[in-house]
């Protein structure tokens, strides 16, 4: 199945939504790594499946019904027309029918059936009911880990069914009956300890910063700060951890200091939020997203800002832009002119129209670019002031700061856009052979941009999306450091007052390969 | 005896529907939505949902999307279903509404589009391999149902005409307790019965996709919640 995903020919066209031919059960057997006790419990949960599951299942499922509007309707509501059923690039790349999104929700829904509706209870046969077993649960498992959340079939569905709250649900159940998945739950247990995904403890992380310090300095001989617990400054920027130590999320992250300098705001990381990520979406949970947001609220208090801003980072933004304020509001005590949180993308453009920072264009001539939406920015959060400014303003930074864009393929990019194949808790290398599967809608429109227009890289804004590229473009014949961060094209072009001109000494600079997948965030 | 019977079927059906429906509706409109999850890009203003909500509900907007050839089928079996079922109140009304009166031609090729479009989506539910895959029995009989309801339907108008004024006079005497004879022709039986079945299944089964829409979270809620805060109280509740 995988040879598919090498024998990509960039000289012909491809049909990148194509569906792979149906082979049913042929991802049946994926199951990423199970969490281990300790994770487990770091997050409230029994450390490993309980007795009573079925009973504590079945009323767990009920709980969230009730709770949820939107798993209760979606639940209900489904007439199976299909609609759906070839719009998710797990399923268009690997071709197992569990991963068409309406039998992925029918693997929750039949059981919903069974236990809390009438003609399941009296006629399962009929509508497709089925009991909870240990199989299921299974099932469950396996295939609500293949589902990245990345919302692209709630755009086709004629109700707006959205499998990620099914797959939310599913996950929050198997983590209460102790059936939880290591990479995302040993994860959040490092942000409730440290702060951030990568386990990464103050003091490395103020010597990594110096670092750049010094690098900034190298380049272009301003003193370009990247502090770090600063009481009093006026933001407080909150970033997916990636971008403290891997390729290409660095180069973002420099970005930001740079508009940041250039601006002359006065900004600051914080230890105990140095991570934008909030994973507690990935496995549904209300409290441990709750509690991860609520550490950025913390941080914001003490070090006495006025404004949140946001990093690169797709998932995140979305709990950011629209669960934050509800999760860890109101935010009464930030300046108010401006939108709590902001995305990057929002101040730079914001700047960039005022005049404030400027671009030499030209110092990105070596690279014709194309953007990649993330999914979760696209699907599930806005910037500016009107729908569509998360398409809009990160193509405009782009254009500002590149002569040379071109988009991909409609229907694969904006709210059409297709997940990378590594978000929502997926971005585990025990899962890379559905995430090379799942790249290949996107690989495929790359390669025929490619062909086209003879683009050369893709940037994004989320710390999956560039980590999850950098591991898979190779095996589609592009160039590991083909992803690129938004503000990386920022960081080369933005014109610096008083820099002097950099140094052409690129023979000397090592770039570390593609971010460890625990790195990686969002 | 006939008559008792569908006497009894229809209030039974009715009081089932109705009440049915509105006990989901109030489920529905009752459970809590802690988060805001409007697909985007979507509305920032209520008015922009209402405008979402209509395109939606009148247009099938993101069926269109979709797949052009389920938004043929079900556009036909929709707006025929709805011009057949307005057609229908000229049973109900004494005397019939100008209005209904208007649609009555219109009304009987809606009936054909409507069979059209139910017989598309039933022959791509056997055909096309996905929607095969992920079809039930009752996928296939609820499309059986509004199949066999359209085709005794017709054959009324076109293969042997029943007495519709002693139909129309059962159905107003139903209205206010006063029971008219039923004429006894076999598709009409077959159609009322056939009728009162879907009405009873109605609030159990997946046709719950009516009233589900517009309860929907993803369509509904307005996009701002930068500039406004949404909260729930069970998860106000938390924060005690």
């Amino acid at each position: 199945m995988t040879e598919e995903t090498k024998t990509i020919n960039h000289d012909e066209y491809l049909d990148p939504l194509k569906m792979a031919e149906l082979v049913p059960g042929c991802m049946s057997e994926l199951h990423s790594f199970e969490a281990k006790p300790e994770h487990q419990e770091k997050l409230g949960y029994p450390g490993g499946l309980v007795d009573d599951w079925h009973d504590k299942a079945i009323d767990k499922m009920g709980d969230l019904v009730s709770k949820y509007k939107g798993l209760r309707v979606f639940l209900d509501s489904c007439v199976k027309c299909g609609a759906c059923a070839d719009k998710c690039h797990y399923g268009m790349g690997t071709g197992d029918p569990k991963n068409m999104p309406v039998a992925r929700q029918d693997l929750f829904r039949s059981v919903y059936r069974r236990y809390f509706t009438t003609a399941g209870k009296y006629l399962p046969k009929l509508v497709g009911a089925r009991d909870l077993t240990e199989d299921v649960l299974d099932e469950w498992y396996n295939y609500f880990h293949q589902c990245s959340q990345c919302r692209r079939c709630s755009v086709y569905c004629p109700y707006g069914i959205d499998t990620a709250e099914i797959s939310m649900a599913a996950r929050e159940i198997l983590d209460t009956v102790g059936k939880g998945q290591k990479y995302c739950n040993e994860i959040i247990g490092k942000v409730h300890e440290l702060g951030n995904n990568l386990g990464l403890p103050d003091k490395a992380l103020r010597a990594t910063l110096e670092d750049f310090e010094e690098d900034l300095e190298e380049e272009t001989g301003l003193e370009i700060k990247l502090p770090l617990d600063v009481k009093g400054a006026d933001i407080l920027l909150v970033t997916p951890s990636a971008d403290f130590f891997a390729e290409p999320h660095i180069d973002g992250l420099l970005g930001y200091a740079k508009v940041f300098h250039e601006a002359g705001a006065t900004w600051t990381l914080s230890t105990t939020a140095s991570e934008a990520a909030n994973f507690g979406m990935f496995i549904g949970s209300y409290e441990n997203m709750r509690k991860v947001s609520l550490r950025i609220r913390k941080a914001a208090e003490e070090l006495g800002v006025k404004r949140i801003i946001f990093g690169e980072c797709g998932h995140a933004w979305r709990v950011a832009y629209s669960f934050l304020n509800t999760l860890a509001g109101p935010f009464d005590f930030l300046d108010r002119r401006y939108p709590v949180p902001q995305h990057i993308c929002e101040y730079t453009w914001d700047l960039i129209e005022r005049d404030i920072i400027k671009f030499d264009k030209s110092k990105n001539d070596e690279y014709r670019l194309t953007f990649h939406d993330s999914c979760n920015v696209a699907r599930a959060s806005r910037m500016g002031d009107k729908p569509g400014g998360q398409f809009d303003i990160p193509r405009n930074i782009l254009k500002a700061a590149c002569n040379h864009y071109f988009d991909m393929e409609e229907d694969t990019i904006k709210e059409a856009t297709v997940c990378c194949g590594g978000g929502g808790g997926l971005l585990t290398d025990d899962l890379m052979d559905l995430r090379k599967k799942g790249a290949s809608p996107r690989m495929k429109a790359l390669s025929n941009v490619r062909k086209e227009h003879g683009v050369t890289h893709m940037a994004a804004i989320c710390a999956i999306c560039k980590s999850q590229f950098a591991k898979v473009m190779p095996g589609y014949d592009f160039e590991i450091d083909s992803i690129l961060s938004v503000h990386q094209m920022v960081s080369n072009a933005i014109i610096l007052t008083g820099a002097i001109d950099p140094v052409e000494d690129d023979d000397d600079d090592e770039i570390p390969a593609a971010a460890p997948d625990a790195a990686a965030t969002t | 005896m006939l008559t008792i019977f569908y006497a009894v079927l229809f209030y039974v059906a009715t009081l089932t529907f109705v009440g049915g429906l509105a006990l989901r509706i109030y489920q529905y409109a009752t459970t809590p939505a802690p988060l805001k999850i409007p697909t985007t890009p979507g509305p920032t203003t209520r008015t922009g949902v209402v405008f979402r909500m209509f395109r939606e509900v009148a247009f099938f907007e993101s069926l269109f999307k979709s797949n052009k050839w389920i938004w043929v089928f079900s556009a036909l079996f929709h707006a025929g279903l709805l011009l057949v079922v307005l057609r229908h109140l000229r049973y109900f009304t004494q005397p019939v509404w100008f209005w209904v009166e208007l649609i009555q031609p219109i009304g009987i090729y809606a009936g054909f589009a409507m069979l059209i479009g139910l017989i598309g989506l039933f022959i791509r539910r056997i055909v096309v391999a996905m929607v095969r895959y992920i079809s039930s029995p009752s996928d296939y009989l609820m499309l059986l149902l509004l199949i066999f309801i359209g085709i005794s339907g017709a054959m009324m108008k076109f293969v042997s005409p029943v007495d519709v004024v002693a139909v129309k006079q059962f159905f107003l005497g139903l209205m206010v307790f006063d029971w008219k004879p039923l004429p006894s022709d076999f598709p009409l039986l077959v159609h009322l019965s056939l009728v009162a079945l879907l009405m009873i299944i109605f609030p159990f089964s997946k046709l719950l996709h009516a009233p589900g829409i517009f309860f929907s979270p993803t369509r509904y809620q307005v996009d701002n919640p930068r500039e406004k805060r949404h909260i729930v109280a069970w998860a106000a509740d938390l924060e005690k």
